[in-house]
């Protein structure tokens, strides 16, 4: 059996389970509901679930998007500039330690309350992923490849194009695994501070009234949401870089 | 020419003085930290040197020269290209003509029986076929110079057999001026016109002998008694260094 059959086969009696402890247990509703109950209010208004995942979704590829374009420059200029690497690499792994939710209300001062400032906050959450993870990557370079690309008078930016950053692609796609995840949190906490729409606020809303039910709905939209954008960038590393370990189906001939 | 190394307080090379003929195979011969690679870099144009100057086809090298061919211990592959677009990676860097690049590439696999690997990534190679797809690349631009620093020393030694007769057979054909630095006497003599031995730290040349052995060289060759007598030859150099002691 393949492995994303056998989690799915884990998940069904993780549910069934859950379904069968609450119903003998005699647990309130209102502390956990059981699936049943979650499955019925989904449907309750499935297109109105999906407009604010549409929202939410929109916010998290705004933020995930801005920091991959910003995190592949900022990485590039620390690796090509010492000077860059000595004070704005330093800065970024300094600040990587602060907890960037606690800035998001500044965000919303200064942004306002519409789309800008959960983009914000989502692209603040992943850009050091990115930055960090690709910066390795643009660094581990094999010395003699560096070299090669030297007796070949291989400029800068040629080296930086054909050499580094295809060798960078491994650990880019590392980092964009954990940066999309990250840009989802982002974007949840954005409309946790201050939002009508989305499925963050969905959760608050709910939470407000005690319907532990559209709570739990909301969470399994977005697991589900979470789950299908780490696939796409799963998938879209298939297609860049099959060539690399991590890419299993290739098997050597020799 | 000198190289020192200011930093660890090192000095690499001392009174080096060498000229390579045109076409010749030079085998740079010496124990481990004599300063063969560094003096292998300082011609690539990759290190500069303390004092003194080296010239390669006339012109003074003071950054890495057009027309040359290098091929590194560890075959510098790139694991993202696949064996042909290896290949192409000099032309690329040059922007020349990439169809030109192509046939000459192609011939290239073909002489080192890699037809049918075009299209295989380094990772589903074996370690002689990845050097030999890199020996290809340092190939592939018809370079003036070919500099290879232990292309063999990571390889098994009945693989390493086979690569240097292999080596000898492209360079009959394509008739490069080589420099091929190893610590494998045996290696050394079979594949060179001649053989620069080196001491140890800081490394000058001790001797350099011509090998009259005449080509094609086959592995036999090596048992043969003037080959015997260049090694011992070497050996016992590398004796008067005090660096091969009977009695530890």
């Amino acid at each position: 059996m393949k492995g994303s059959a056998m989690a799915m086969v884990v998940l069904v009696v993780l549910f069934v389970a859950w379904e069968v402890a609450v119903r003998a247990l005699e647990v309130k509703p209102i502390i956990l509901p059981p699936p049943s109950a979650i499955w019925s209010e989904f449907w309750t208004g499935p297109m109105w679930y999906m407009t604010h995942a549409w929202y939410t979704l929109l916010v998290t590829l705004g933020g995930f998007a801005l920091a991959l374009a910003m995190g592949v420059l900022l990485a590039v200029l620390i690796v090509e500039s010492r000077l860059m690497e000595k004070t704005v690499y330093a800065l970024i792994v300094g600040l990587n330690s602060v907890p960037k939710v606690a800035v998001a209300p500044l965000f919303v001062i200064w942004l306002g309350t519409g789309v800008e400032p959960k983009i914000a906050i989502g692209f603040l959450i992943a850009v050091f992923a990115i930055v960090i993870e690709t910066v390795l990557g643009l660094k581990s370079v094999h010395p003699d490849i560096l070299d090669l690309a030297r007796s070949l008078r291989g400029g800068r930016l040629a080296t930086l194009w054909r050499i580094r950053f295809p060798c960078a692609l491994p650990s880019l796609f590392a980092g964009m695994k954990v940066a999309i995840s990250l840009a989802l949190v982002g974007a949840i906490v954005g409309e946790f501070v201050a939002s009508q729409r989305g499925l963050g606020y969905v959760i608050l809303a709910a939470q407000g009234t005690f319907d532990t039910a559209r709570v739990f709905a909301a969470i399994l939209v977005l697991a589900v949401m979470g789950v299908l954008l780490f696939w796409l960038v799963a998938w879209g590393e298939r297609i860049a870089i099959p060539w690399h370990a991590s890419q299993k189906e290739y098997t050597p001939t020799a | 020419m000198r190289k020192h190394f200011a930093g660890a307080g090192v000095t690499a090379l001392e009174e080096i003085s060498l000229s390579i003929v045109p076409g010749e195979f030079v085998s740079l011969l010496g124990p481990s930290g004599c300063g063969k690679s560094t003096l292998l870099r300082c011609i690539a144009g990759l290190e500069a040197t303390t004092s003194g100057s080296i010239a390669v086809n006339g012109a003074t090298v003071s950054e890495p020269p057009e027309g040359l061919g290098m091929v590194f211990q560890r075959d510098a592959l790139l694991d993202w290209r696949s064996v042909a677009d290896n290949l192409m990676l000099p032309v690329d860097f040059r922007r020349g003509d990439r169809a030109a690049a192509r046939s000459r590439a192609a011939s290239l696999l073909a002489m080192t029986g890699l037809q049918g690997f075009e299209h295989n990534y380094p990772a589903q190679l074996s370690g002689g076929m990845r050097q030999r797809v890199a020996i290809c690349r340092a190939l592939v631009d018809d370079p003036v110079l070919l500099l290879m620093d232990e292309p063999f020393g990571a390889l098994d030694a009945l693989t390493r057999e086979q690569m240097n007769v292999e080596l000898q057979r492209i360079w009959l054909t394509e008739h490069k001026t080589v420099i091929f630095v190893t610590h494998s006497i045996t290696e050394a003599i079979f594949l060179g016109d001649r053989v620069v031995v080196m001491t140890p730290r800081p490394g000058r040349i001790a001797d350099v002998i011509d090998v009259g052995l005449p080509r094609p060289r086959r592995l036999a060759v090596r048992s043969s008694e003037r080959f015997l007598g260049y090694a011992t030859h070497i050996r016992q150099l590398f004796e008067g260094m005090g660096l091969l002691k009977e009695d530890a």
